[in-house]
C-alpha cells in the first residue's frame, strides 16, 4: 500500500478532492499537541491501493504556523511515498510558490492543477505539459468538483518517484553559491537527523530558527552560517535573505506563468466574487448584510426549527426510552441502584447532550454552507476590526454568537478559524456567552428577588458575559497570549457554490464526532456524577443531601461565604450544574427537601428568599453564568484544545473570572442593599 | 509622476508597484510567503465597513490586511485613475 499525503492552499479544493479520492472511507482526528485537523482516508481501486492523508491547508512551510508546521514534519518525518501538491487554476501564481517549497523536501511530488473547467470557461488556458517539463514532476490538469481527470492524477501518483532539483532555475548564482556552502557545513547532520540536506540548507539560510536548533548549529558554525548569509545579503538590492529567497522563487513563478498560462483575470477586473462583494462587503450594506445572516442562523439554529427536533428527541429519550428501561428494569427484578444508574444517571446524562444533537446538526450545516461558499471570510474581514481590540479577530464572532444558544457548538465552531491563538482564546471565551441551559437559573433567581426590573436584570447578566469576555480578552492578550499577535493577513476566497457531497460530509463528521463523545466521555461524566451524588460513605446509596457531593459541598461552601452563598445547598447545586447547568434548579429543589416538580412550579421561591439575600442572588447568578461550562463543554474544550495544559488553563481562566466578578457585585451590593 | 507611498496611504481605486516590506519577524515572512514581494503589482480593492481591514488584489486574488500591517509595505504609485 502506497501512502500520499495531500497539500495545498487553503480554498484550493483540496477536501473536495479528498472527498472525492476517500469517499466517505475517512477519519478525522487532531494532530498531537495542536488543534489542526487530522484526515485520513483509504483509496482501494482497480490500480490503486493507497492511504491518503489530508495535511492542513496552508500557503507556504515557514515553521510559523503549526499548519505549516505539521505539513513539514510529516513529510519529513513519515516520508509519503507520494505528496499531491493540489494548486488553484485561477490563482495559480500564489499557488506554486507552496509547490516549489513542496518539491524542496525531497519527496516524489505529483501536482494537480484544480478547477481547470473554471479557468477554461473563462477564457484563460493553462499549459501543464509545458510546466511539467520545466518542474521536472508530473502536472495534471482536474476537476475535483466534477471528478474529471481524477484517474489520471492518481495513475500519476501511482508511478510517481521523481524528485527534481529546481535550485539552479529558482535561486540567484549567489543564493546558490551560499546554499553550498552551507550544505557543506550542515551535511552530516542532515545525514544524522534524516533531514534532506538542499531544503535544510535553504531553510538555514533563510534563518529557519526551527531547523537551526533541530540540527543543533551554534557557536563557529553559526558564526560562519551568518557571515555567509550576510554576504549573500550583500549580493542583492532589495533586503534580508528571507525576502531574497521567495522573491526569487516568485521571480521563478511569474516567468513560469507568463509564458504557460493565459489568465482570464486582470489586475482590477470585476468578477463574479467582486460583484458579490459590492454588496457583501459595502460600505453601509455589509454589516446589516452579516448580522441577518446570522440572526437567520440563530434562528433556524435555537428557533422553531432546531427546538422542534430537540423537543422530539428530549420525549423519545426522556419519555419514551426511560419509561421502557424503567419498566424493563423493574420486570427483572434489577436492583435499586441500577435502576437508578440508568434512570437518573445514564439517561439524563447522555440524553440531556442528545438533545442538543439536531441543533448541532443545523448549525454545522449552516457553519459548512458559511466556510465553502466564501462568505466565512467576508464575516471575518467585516468584524475584525471590532474583535481586535480584545485580542481576537473577525472570525471569533461566529462561535462567540453561538455560545448563548449552547457552549458545545460554539466551542467546536472554532474550528473555523485559522489561527491556533485566536482558537485558543475563543474556546476560553465562548462559554462567556450565556446559554440557553442557564436561563431556569435565572428565571429562578428573578422570580425570587427582582420582579419588577425582570427584564433589566436578565439583560444585565447577558451583558455581564459580554463585558467578562471582553475584559478577559484584553487581559490575555497582554499576559497568556503576550506577543503572539498573528498578522491579519487573509485570503478573500472567490466565492464557489458549496457542493452537496462536501456538506454533508462535513455535517457527518461532526455528528458522528459528536454521538462518539456522548457514547464514551459523557456517557462516564454521567455515571462518575451520578454516583457522587447518589453515594455516601460505605457505598450505601442516600439521598442527595447526605450523598459525596454534599460532603464535598460541605467541604468547599466556605469558600464561596465572601460572595454570599457560602451555603452548602448552594455549592452542591453548583457542583451538579456540571453536569447540566439547569440542573442547579433541581438540585436546588431536591436539597431544600421539594420534588423537581414542585422546583419547578415555583414553590422553591419563598425558600429561596430566605436562604438568600438579592445582593447574594446576584452575585451567584453571576457566578453560575461564569464558572465552569458542563461537562459536555468542558469536553468540547478538552477535544478543540487539544492540549491538557491549555484545557486546565481555560478550566482555571473561568473559575477565576466567576469568583472575582462574584466577589466584587457582592462585596459592592452589600454597601447598598 | 510616481511616486513612493505606502500601501495604508493608497485609495480604493489606486494601484501600485511594492518596493519594499518594513515589517520584521512573521509577519514579514507571512506577506511575502502570500506573494507581497517586491515587484509584485497591488490595486487596493476596498476599506471594509468599519474603516479597517483593507482588500486588495494581488497575483491575481484577493487579499486582506490590516492598516498595521498596510503601513510598512511601500509601494511605488502607479498613474490608475482610468482603473477606477
Amino acid at each position: 500500500m502506497k501512502t500520499i499525503a495531500l497539500t495545498g492552499n487553503p480554498n484550493s479544493g483540496k477536501t473536495t478532492l479528498f472527498n472525492k479520492l476517500t469517499g466517505s472511507n475517512q477519519y478525522v482526528g487532531n494532530w498531537p499537541g495542536v488543534t489542526v485537523e487530522k484526515k485520513e482516508g483509504y483509496i482501494r481501486g482497480k490500480n490503486v491501493d493507497a492511504k491518503v492523508t489530508d495535511l492542513p491547508g496552508i500557503y507556504s512551510l515557514s515553521p510559523y504556523s503549526p499548519e505549516e508546521v505539521v505539513t513539514r514534519n510529516y513529510i519529513l518525518q513519515e516520508k509519503p511515498d507520494v505528496i499531491i501538491n493540489i494548486v488553484d487554476g485561477t490563482n495559480i501564481e500564489r499557488n506554486l510558490y507552496l509547490t516549489l517549497s513542496v518539491i524542496e523536501l525531497g519527496r516524489p511530488v505529483v501536482v494537480a492543477v484544480n478547477m481547470i473547467d473554471e479557468v477554461n470557461a473563462g477564457g484563460g488556458s493553462i499549459d501543464c505539459k509545458a510546466i511539467s517539463g520545466e518542474l521536472g514532476v508530473p502536472v495534471i490538469p482536474i476537476s475535483a468538483k466534477s471528478g474529471s481527470n481524477i484517474d489520471a492524477l492518481l495513475d500519476a501518483a501511482m508511478k510517481a518517484e521523481k524528485t527534481p532539483d529546481l535550485s539552479d532555475r529558482i535561486y540567484s548564482v549567489d543564493a546558490q553559491i551560499s546554499i553550498a556552502k552551507i550544505e557543506k557545513l550542515i551535511r552530516n547532520d542532515c545525514e544524522k537527523f534524516g533531514l534532506p540536506v538542499m531544503w535544510s540548507a535553504v531553510k538555514v539560510l533563510e534563518n529557519d530558527g526551527m531547523i537551526i536548533e533541530q540540527l543543533g548549529i551554534s557557536g563557529e558554525r553559526l558564526a560562519a552560517i551568518d557571515q555567509i548569509a550576510r554576504n549573500f545579503e550583500a549580493s542583492g538590492t532589495i533586503g534580508d535573505r528571507e525576502t531574497m529567497l521567495a522573491d526569487q522563487r516568485y521571480r521563478y513563478i511569474t516567468d513560469l506563468v507568463k509564458r504557460h498560462v493565459v489568465k482570464a483575470v486582470k489586475l482590477g477586473d470585476q468578477t463574479l466574487s467582486d460583484k458579490i462583494d459590492r454588496f457583501a462587503t459595502h460600505r453601509i450594506l455589509a454589516l446589516p448584510i452579516f448580522f441577518g445572516v446570522m440572526a437567520l442562523i440563530f434562528y433556524a439554529t435555537f428557533g422553531p426549527i432546531g427546538s422542534f427536533f430537540s423537543d422530539a428527541v428530549d420525549i423519545l429519550i426522556n419519555n419514551i426510552i426511560a419509561e421502557k428501561a424503567m419498566s424493563f428494569l423493574t420486570s427483572i427484578n434489577s436492583p435499586e441502584w441500577v435502576i437508578s444508574l440508568v434512570t437518573d444517571g445514564v439517561i439524563p446524562g447522555v440524553g440531556g447532550v442528545l438533545v442538543f444533537l439536531p441543533q448541532i446538526a443545523i448549525l454545522f450545516f449552516f457553519l459548512s454552507l458559511l466556510e465553502d461558499s466564501g462568505y466565512m471570510a467576508r464575516a471575518a474581514f467585516i468584524m475584525d476590526r471590532a474583535f481586535r481590540r480584545f485580542g481576537l479577530s473577525g472570525k471569533s464572532f461566529i462561535p462567540l454568537l453561538m455560545g448563548f444558544g449552547c457552549s458545545v457548538p460554539a466551542i467546536m465552531a472554532t474550528r473555523t478559524l485559522e489561527n491556533e491563538r485566536d482558537r485558543r482564546m475563543t474556546i476560553i471565551l465562548a462559554p462567556f456567552m450565556s446559554c440557553a441551559a442557564r436561563w431556569p437559573v435565572y428565571a429562578l433567581f428573578i422570580s425570587a428577588f427582582f420582579e419588577e426590573s425582570r427584564w433589566l436584570v436578565a439583560l444585565s447578566i447577558y451583558a455581564l458575559g459580554i463585558v467578562a469576555a471582553v475584559v478577559s480578552g484584553i487581559i490575555l492578550k497582554h499576559t497568556l497570549f503576550k506577543g503572539k499577535t498573528v498578522p491579519f493577513v487573509m485570503e478573500l476566497p472567490a466565492y464557489r457554490m458549496p457542493t452537496y457531497s462536501g456538506t454533508l460530509l462535513r455535517l457527518w463528521d461532526r455528528v458522528r464526532e459528536f454521538l462518539i463523545r456522548a457514547g464514551t466521555l459523557i456517557f462516564s461524566m454521567s455515571v462518575l456524577v451520578w454516583f457522587l451524588s447518589s453515594f455516601g460513605k460505605g457505598l450505601s446509596m442516600v439521598e442527595p443531601g447526605k450523598s459525596t457531593f454534599a460532603a464535598i459541598g460541605k467541604f468547599i461552601a466556605p469558600v464561596f461565604a465572601p460572595l454570599g452563598f457560602g451555603e452548602w445547598r448552594a455549592s452542591v447545586a453548583l457542583l451538579t450544574g456540571l453536569v447540566a447547568k439547569e440542573a442547579v434548579v433541581s438540585t436546588m429543589g431536591i436539597l431544600y427537601g421539594l420534588s423537581d416538580a414542585a422546583a419547578e412550579s415555583g414553590n422553591l421561591i419563598p425558600i429561596i428568599r430566605q436562604a438568600f439575600s438579592p445582593a447574594s442572588a446576584y452575585s451567584f447568578m453571576a457566578f453560575t453564568l461564569l464558572y465552569v461550562p458542563c461537562v459536555s463543554a468542558l469536553a468540547a474544550t478538552r477535544r478543540e484544545m487539544n492540549s491538557r495544559k491549555w484545557s486546565l488553563i481555560a478550566v482555571f481562566w473561568q473559575l477565576g473570572t466567576a469568583y472575582v466578578v462574584s466577589f466584587i457585585i457582592y462585596q459592592i451590593a452589600k454597601l447598598f442593599v | 509622476m510616481d511616486m513612493i507611498k505606502t500601501l495604508k496611504d493608497l485609495k480604493p481605486g489606486q494601484s501600485g508597484v511594492v518596493t519594499n516590506i518594513r515589517s520584521r519577524g512573521p509577519i514579514k515572512r507571512r506577506l511575502i510567503d502570500m506573494g507581497v514581494t517586491p515587484g509584485a503589482e497591488v490595486y487596493i480593492r476596498k476599506t471594509a465597513p468599519l474603516g479597517d481591514p483593507i482588500e486588495i488584489q494581488i497575483r491575481g486574488y484577493e487579499l486582506s490586511l490590516r492598516k498595521e500591517e498596510a503601513k510598512d509595505i511601500l509601494v511605488e504609485l502607479k498613474n490608475t485613475e482610468a482603473l477606477q
